[in-house]
């Protein structure tokens, strides 16, 4: 197996991302077998099952099966070998509309690439067409949020700073997710979307799946929602039941953290009033004079150390806690069209089953008298409605076996990207949390440095008057 | 327990002494000036109790009383330990002593008494008067004020405060028969003189200037303080929700539950932790309260120096003017207008028996005034100098405390960060387990 020769500090919250400066002499020196076994498994799959890449699943579910478990393993040995920066904002005026465009910046040693190095500016739109067609071609698997499209609270503007940097990072974060997903990282748009210039990539969208058959995959969809799910296996509905909980739970955690937020910013602006007003005591003072400049001095620093301090957890854990309240919507939305493909089987199922008892119940009805008429004798005529319903029951058959096949490859999609996705989740969360309290830590050992180094100056202060303070 | 009655007295402590002996060797160290009465005395408030009775009005009321306990330093110290003498005052007699003081010993700083009500409270704290956070901090207070009362070299050696710590009954008489609220300055007068003087010493208009300064930029601080710490306890008991949060998503997940739950009690504990430290910065505001109030008591030294010397140049300007009266008579000539000088022009003359009378009286008067100026002008000196060495005393005092009460401040700050640093360790180990 190839050797680790990446230097795996790429996390979803930096801004740019370390990419290992000279992967090309590396890569040779390892044994050439070696790296062709890599990408060769790669490109194989990607030969066979390109097909699996848009609408259709042509692949036994077997085979995907098999795929995916090996994804896994492959993911295990931390290698990454692509790495995706979205940054650069810059506004664009046309006489029709202004909008933002981001530049995205990719690095791969993925043979399947044409090259190392790519450079391309998209804008929000492009993500979100991304976004739909790995929905569209994975239906039951998890994608990874992105920033909303627009900030009802506060009246934020869209080219406010704040809010493009903002969604800049979750742009960033989006897309590093997919790329570290085995099997959105080998999706085509995927790699359309990080490579095409801006003309072939709108050329690209207009293909796919025309207007009409797109509505009429929505028309089935809705019809199996309508329909419902009759025998939802145990441990999806248990798995829904952790979707809504899980979502319940890190609104709360979202709503708590802006709300520390607030009232942070509410005693900051109370304690920058501290400061002066000590220095101000000072100006009237002959021996207190020093300790309350002092003082006055410890307060302004504390305040700078709350201003940062604040800073942080509005840059880093909030974000993160807003994603995970996103990613339960999906969570729910990915459940919910499992539960419509099912629908949809066991809709076939019954209409399979009704045609068969019609069969059944035609073969001993003979209805002599229209066909007595028609000048057919019974026996031809029964012979040419069974082979019409032959020919129905084998097309429904066919049909029944695929959505057979999908339903089983949906569910076993899902289960793993489940499983997958808690472990992301819980590296994510851990991790969130972890940095929030170390920050929260260096706060107050900062703040209490600020506070020592006052008492260490009022004792040498005493020490030089005679006295020895013993506090 | 202590009542009025010298026999009493005894009961204190040492029972080897006679009952006369004590109560002398306590009563003779007292009138001896110099010595602190806190050398010889311990001095408490050790109690407040809710009483009901009914007021001047005949009206039923509920107030609190002090319980003030006095013990001879002797008697702790050979071992023996006495039941100290105590007896219960009101926050009323507190003021009635506090206003006697100030009346009786116009060139001391006389030391504040707590708030009669609670200012700069901050949401949590309770602006009622009977409640019990407020009382145990009123007790505080007027302990200080008793100790700081008498380590005063000119205050503590006073009878009427010796009596206020040991005589329950009568003290109030006692107090109203020295006649103090006659010798009282009205405010009317004294604003006259701060108006109206002339050559005030440099010092006085310093300090007294001082004195609005410090009033003013220690209420800001307080207001500023009471707000931010308002906000604290906000930032703090929000975290408490995390724990609560923590808990109930620790039950739907299996790995990351216990790390989630160990995680949410830690939350609840640096939530619950704030209520200590802002009790303790309640301290630090009363300690601030004080000098607050003491520059009350500064500025009304600076505005009694300004009267005695506004009186001293009242009478230095009315014997020059009698002066120059009698000048104008022995020799005839009239150098300011005045209205006798008209009608004696427009009238005639007096007569020389007249102006013999005239001039007779004015002697008098001369003389009396010298007299009064040379008085006035002695009380005045006697006042700037006792006056300015209280004020110097007090100025050392002063910055003492105020600095040891920064140092207070800073080592609350740092145990609070430390406390906010425990907190959040332990709750990053938990969170590495999730």
């Amino acid at each position: 197996m190839s050797a680790s020769v990446v230097d795996n500090t790429v996390s979803s919250g930096n801004s740019s991302v370390a990419i290992p400066t000279d992967i090309s002499g590396q890569i040779l020196d390892l044994d050439e077998d070696d790296e062709l076994e890599v990408f060769s498994k790669d490109t194989s799959t990607t030969q066979t099952d390109g097909s699996s890449f848009n609408a259709s699943m042509q692949t036994s579910p077997a085979s995907m099966i098999n795929q995916y478990k090996f994804e896994e393993e492959e993911e295990d040995a931390d290698t990454k070998d692509i790495f995706v920066t979205v940054d650069n904002p810059e506004s664009h005026v046309t006489a029709i509309e202004t909008y933002i465009t981001y530049r995205v910046e990719t690095k791969t040693t993925r043979s399947e690439f044409d090259s190392s190095e790519f450079e391309v500016r998209r804008r929000y739109q492009d993500f979100l067409w991304l976004k739909g067609r790995l929905e569209e071609a994975h239906p039951t698997l998890i994608v990874h949020p992105l920033p909303e499209k627009f900030v009802m609270k506060g009246m934020v503007e869209r080219f406010n700073e704040d809010f493009i940097e903002t969604r800049r990072r979750a742009l960033h974060k989006f897309l590093n997710k997919i790329a570290e997903h085995p099997i959105f990282s080998s999706s085509e748009d995927f790699k359309i979307f990080l490579t095409a210039g801006s003309g072939e990539l709108t050329s690209h969208k207009k293909q796919g799946p025309g207007f009409l058959s797109r509505m009429g995959e929505t028309v089935k969809a809705v019809a199996a929602a309508v329909r419902g799910v009759r025998n939802r296996p145990q441990e999806f509905t248990d798995m829904q039941e952790y979707a809504e909980a899980f979502s319940q739970k890190i609104s709360s955690l979202d709503k708590v953290t802006q709300r520390i937020v607030r009232e942070q910013k509410e005693y900051l602006e109370e304690l920058k009033e501290c400061g002066p007003t000590y220095a101000l005591w000072s100006q009237s003072e002959q021996e207190l004079a020093e300790p309350l400049k002092n003082v006055a001095g410890c307060v302004d620093n504390c305040c700078k150390e709350t201003e940062e301090q604040v800073k942080h957890l509005n840059d880093h854990l909030i974000p993160v806690l807003h994603e995970y309240v996103l990613c339960a919507d999906t969570l729910k939305a990915v459940l919910r069209r499992r539960d419509n493909i099912q629908a949809d089987f066991e809709g076939k199922t019954e209409a399979l089953a009704t045609k068969k008892a019609d069969r059944d119940a035609d073969s001993k009805v003979l209805s002599l008298a229209w066909d007595s008429l028609v000048g057919r004798s019974p026996e031809e005529v029964k012979q040419q409605k069974q082979q019409k319903l032959k020919g129905e029951i084998k097309e429904m058959r066919d049909e029944l076996d695929k959505a057979e096949d999908r339903l089983e490859w949906a569910n076993n999609a899902l289960k793993t990207d489940w499983t997958r996705w808690q472990k992301v989740m819980r590296t994510d969360l851990r991790s969130a949390f972890i940095d929030t309290a170390e920050r929260n830590v260096s706060y107050y050992e900062k703040c209490l440095a600020v506070w020592e180094s006052f008492l260490q100056s009022q004792r040498t202060d005493a020490e030089g008057n005679g006295n020895v303070d013993s506090s | 327990m202590a009542d009025s009655g010298s026999e009493e007295i005894a009961v204190i402590g040492n029972t080897d002494l006679t009952p006369s002996e004590s109560e002398n060797n306590l009563k003779n160290t007292m009138v001896e000036k110099g010595t602190s009465l806190l050398k010889m005395m311990e001095i408490s408030v050790a109690e407040a109790e809710k009483r009901t009775g009914k007021n001047a009005v005949n009206m039923q009321e509920t107030y609190t009383v002090y319980l003030i306990e006095t013990r001879p330093v002797d008697a702790a110290s050979e071992g023996t330990n006495p039941v100290p003498d105590s007896l219960w005052r009101r926050y009323s007699e507190f003021e009635l002593l506090r206003n006697y003081l100030l009346v009786t010993y116009p060139f001391s700083v006389v030391p504040p008494l707590p708030e009669k009500r609670a200012e700069f409270v901050w949401h949590k704290l309770s602006a009622d008067n009977m409640d019990p956070d407020f009382v145990e901090r009123r007790r505080v207070g007027l302990e200080n004020f008793l100790l700081r009362v008498a380590s005063h070299p000119d205050l503590s050696s006073d009878k009427i405060f010796y009596s206020f710590l040991t005589e329950e009954n009568g003290w109030k008489e006692t107090v109203f028969e020295t006649g103090f609220q006659a010798k009282a300055d009205s405010r009317l007068k004294a604003l006259n003189a701060t108006f109206r003087v002339k050559n005030p010493d440099k010092r006085f208009a310093e300090m007294k200037h001082y004195g609005d300064e410090l009033q003013s930029v220690i209420s800001q601080l307080l207001r500023v303080r009471a707000r931010a710490a308002d906000r604290l306890y906000g930032v703090y008991k929000v975290h408490g929700n995390y724990g609560r949060v923590f808990s109930e998503w620790s039950a739907i997940e299996k790995e990351m539950g216990d790390g989630l739950q160990s995680a949410g009690h830690h939350m609840d504990a640096y939530a619950a932790s704030v209520d200590d430290i802002l009790e303790e910065e309640e301290h630090y505001a009363d300690q601030l309260k004080e000098y607050l109030f003491y520059a009350d008591a500064l500025r009304a030294v600076c505005r009694k120096h300004e009267l005695t010397q506004y009186e001293l140049e009242m009478a230095a300007q009315d014997l020059t003017s009698k002066k120059q009266q009698r000048e104008e008579l022995a020799t005839g000539t009239i150098r300011t207008f005045s209205l006798k000088g008209m009608t004696s022009k427009l009238f005639g003359q007096e007569t020389p028996e007249q102006r013999e009378a005239k001039l007779k009286m004015l002697e008098t008067q001369i003389e009396e005034g010298e007299e009064l100026v040379k008085e006035r002008n002695a009380e005045c000196e006697e006042f700037v100098k006792s006056a300015w060495v209280d004020i110097e005393r007090f100025k050392e005092q002063k910055d003492h405390d105020l600095r040891e009460a920064l140092i207070s401040y800073a080592i609350m700050q740092i145990s609070m960060c430390k406390k906010g640093i425990q907190v959040w360790n332990n709750a990053k180990e938990c969170f590495s387990k999730m």
